[in-house]
């Protein structure tokens, strides 16, 4: 298995050149990144050659890294099923940036950019219905952003009064509990009561 | 007109039928057939639907915001809440993620009674879903047999765990806790008796004049079609393409076993339904096989940094002591990168997108439900097919909410 990968990642790097950012065998998988720009390019190859034949867009989802400069990676993991092989395609986009739909090759990334966009606020450029799709009707902010909090920023009730859901500022009863459990020695970001001073 | 003639146009008027016969409908979200809560608006001429919308979401419990808050053990649970008619097979494909993180290897015993369980999960799921196809088309009795047997399967799913349904019986490194003989003996004797009841609902539902009606040339789906949308499980197989994660990408013991794999022939909801039926006669005979292979033999890790000590080890040993406690606190810290793995579940390729920096909690766990590809093929499957359709392809499409909205 790991011997095709590796003859796959020299042939994508053959045909792709300057196209690929990097590809990278990590756990038996291959990981390649592009850039946005030519995105549809990569994955229209990756579906039409005769080597790849990658013709199942088996998921696409976003993360978020918010420390870098362009914060979220796009990644999409295609299936091979002549060869037997999955990749992993990662593209990196800014906050605001666009990155062009993957609607034109692989039909099903509809409702998945659709989850992306809903999720991070990923806009895939001529997407033809970028709606959310799993969030609440006249939902705000995207919820898996890691700035986004845990608890979300409304919450739902029914109200007797007015005889129907009303939305308000979350309140929490209990403040949430938010362990952590690595060891104050392995690096935690906190001084432990009465040890404020320890470090001066 | 130069040439003399003239054009009349002709305005729509109000007893014009074809102007009238254009609505919108909203199908559930609170509809029996929906298998969930599933709200569909649908777009018909006359009974012909037009176009579909399905609106999805109202499921949504945010499951991969939390599993980033948990640790990988406390992520395990929520697998189970996904398809919450085969729980296992989720945790199967996170267990089986994080283990390729951590390098670790599942015992004998462990990986064996993995697939007993997840065989019994795609039981479970495949007696809901043909009998309740059946019932979306108008036959009652088909479910109450078979939810009889999916009660006895939960019984197994509890003598297990202590938990009919949300198990959280996988764990990082094989599976909690060991299964007694007379459990897999009772196992064995189900597997005896339930080809009888299979039977049975096969008789009710299999060449039925009304069945067949509702089914056969309905939702049809071409080769080409279901890679474009990315159809896996039996929505491929109905198709005609033999491809099976347990064939093709083995995982725990599977490349040891004998079993087949059922193709349709006309990518219709009536081959999903009979590919249905003969998997499940193909599970019965994998977990035979699996109770003749059984050994005794440790079912978890032996690694002491993944898999918790015995209870008794911790009566008299600090190391064991400070190791339960840590692993039920902080939890084990798996290393750093990125995997993808996916198992065969009951409804396709559930796969299980892991980002790991290296702390004790998933950086990103992106769920692969099934469903959700499945679903959003409902625009073109029911194009041209009528209303009363829609109910038969939900039902081949076979959707649980839990997955889709996550």
């Amino acid at each position: 298995m790991n011997e095709d990968l590796i003859e796959l990642k020299e042939h994508i790097e053959g045909k792709l050149g300057e196209d690929l950012l990097s590809a990278v065998v990590a756990f038996d998988e291959l990981n390649i990144r592009v850039d946005t720009n030519v995105i549809d390019r990569v994955l229209k190859f990756l579906r039409d050659d005769r080597m790849c034949r990658f013709i199942q867009l088996i998921d696409l989802c976003g993360v978020d890294y918010p420390e870098r400069s362009k914060r979220f990676d796009v990644v999409y993991h295609l299936l091979s099923m002549h060869n037997n092989q999955r990749i992993r395609v990662k593209a990196a986009v800014g906050e605001g940036d666009n990155i062009p739909t993957a609607i034109d090759v692989f039909p099903c990334a509809d409702w998945f950019e659709r989850e992306a966009f809903d999720m991070y606020g990923i806009q895939f450029e001529g997407h033809p219905d970028l709606r959310r799709i799993l969030t609440d009707y006249g939902f705000e902010g995207h919820p898996l952003r890691k700035d986004f909090p845990l608890t979300g920023h409304v919450e739902v009730r029914y109200d007797d009064e007015q005889g129907r859901v009303v939305y308000e500022p979350v309140k929490l009863t209990q403040e949430y509990r938010n362990f952590d459990y690595m060891s104050p020695w392995e690096g935690a970001e906190y001084a432990l009561p009465g040890d404020e001073k320890a470090g001066k | 007109m130069p040439d003399g003639t003239k054009i009349v146009t002709v305005e729509d008027s109000a007893s014009d039928a074809s102007s009238e016969r254009n609505f919108t409908i909203n199908f559930g979200p609170q509809h029996p057939a929906a298998h969930g809560v599933l709200r569909l608006v649908l777009e018909l001429d006359g009974e012909v639907v037009e176009r579909v919308d399905p609106h999805i979401g109202l499921l949504h419990r945010g499951t991969e915001k939390l599993i980033e808050y948990k640790t990988y053990l406390q992520a395990i649970p929520y697998f189970d809440r996904l398809d919450y008619v085969a729980p296992m097979n989720q945790e199967h494909a996170f267990c089986l993620a994080a283990e390729k993180l951590l390098g670790i290897e599942v015992p004998r015993r462990g990986q064996i009674i993995r697939v007993i369980y997840s065989e019994i999960g795609r039981l479970l799921s495949h007696i809901l879903n043909v009998t309740t196809q059946a019932m979306d088309v108008g036959a009652l009795t088909p479910p109450l047999w078979g939810f009889e047997e999916r009660e006895k399967l939960m019984v197994f799913y509890e003598r297990a765990s202590g938990s009919r349904m949300h198990a959280a019986y996988f764990r990082l490194g094989g599976v909690h806790q060991d299964l007694p003989q007379d459990l897999l003996d009772d196992i064995g004797q189900w597997c005896e008796e339930f080809p009888r009841v299979m039977a049975d609902i096969e008789t009710l539902i299999t060449d039925n004049r009304i069945f067949k009606q509702r089914n056969a040339d309905i939702g049809v789906v071409s080769k080409e079609q279901a890679f474009d949308w990315g159809f896996t499980g039996v929505m491929l197989r109905g198709s005609g393409v033999a491809w099976d994660l347990r064939k093709s990408q083995p995982y725990e013991i599977y490349d040891e076993l004998e079993f087949d794999i059922p193709i349709g022939k006309n990518g219709d909801c009536y081959d999903r339904y009979l590919c249905r039926m003969e998997e499940m006669t193909q599970s019965l005979s994998i977990i035979k096989q699996c109770l003749a292979k059984i050994e005794p033999g440790p079912v978890m890790s032996t690694d002491g940094k993944v898999s918790p000590p015995k209870r008794a080890e911790m009566k008299d040993s600090m190391e064991a002591l400070i190791h339960h406690f840590k692993l039920y606190t902080e939890g084990p810290k798996v290393p750093a990168g990125e995997v993808y793995t996916a198992v065969e579940a009951p409804k396709g390729e559930f796969g299980v997108f892991l980002v790991s920096d290296g702390s004790n909690r998933p950086y990103r766990c992106k769920i692969r439900a099934p469903g959700f590809s499945h679903l959003q093929a409902m625009d073109w499957m029911n194009k041209g097919h009528m209303l009363a359709d829609v109910s038969a392809i939900i039902g081949t499409l076979d959707i649980v909410f839990g997955e889709i909205d996550r």
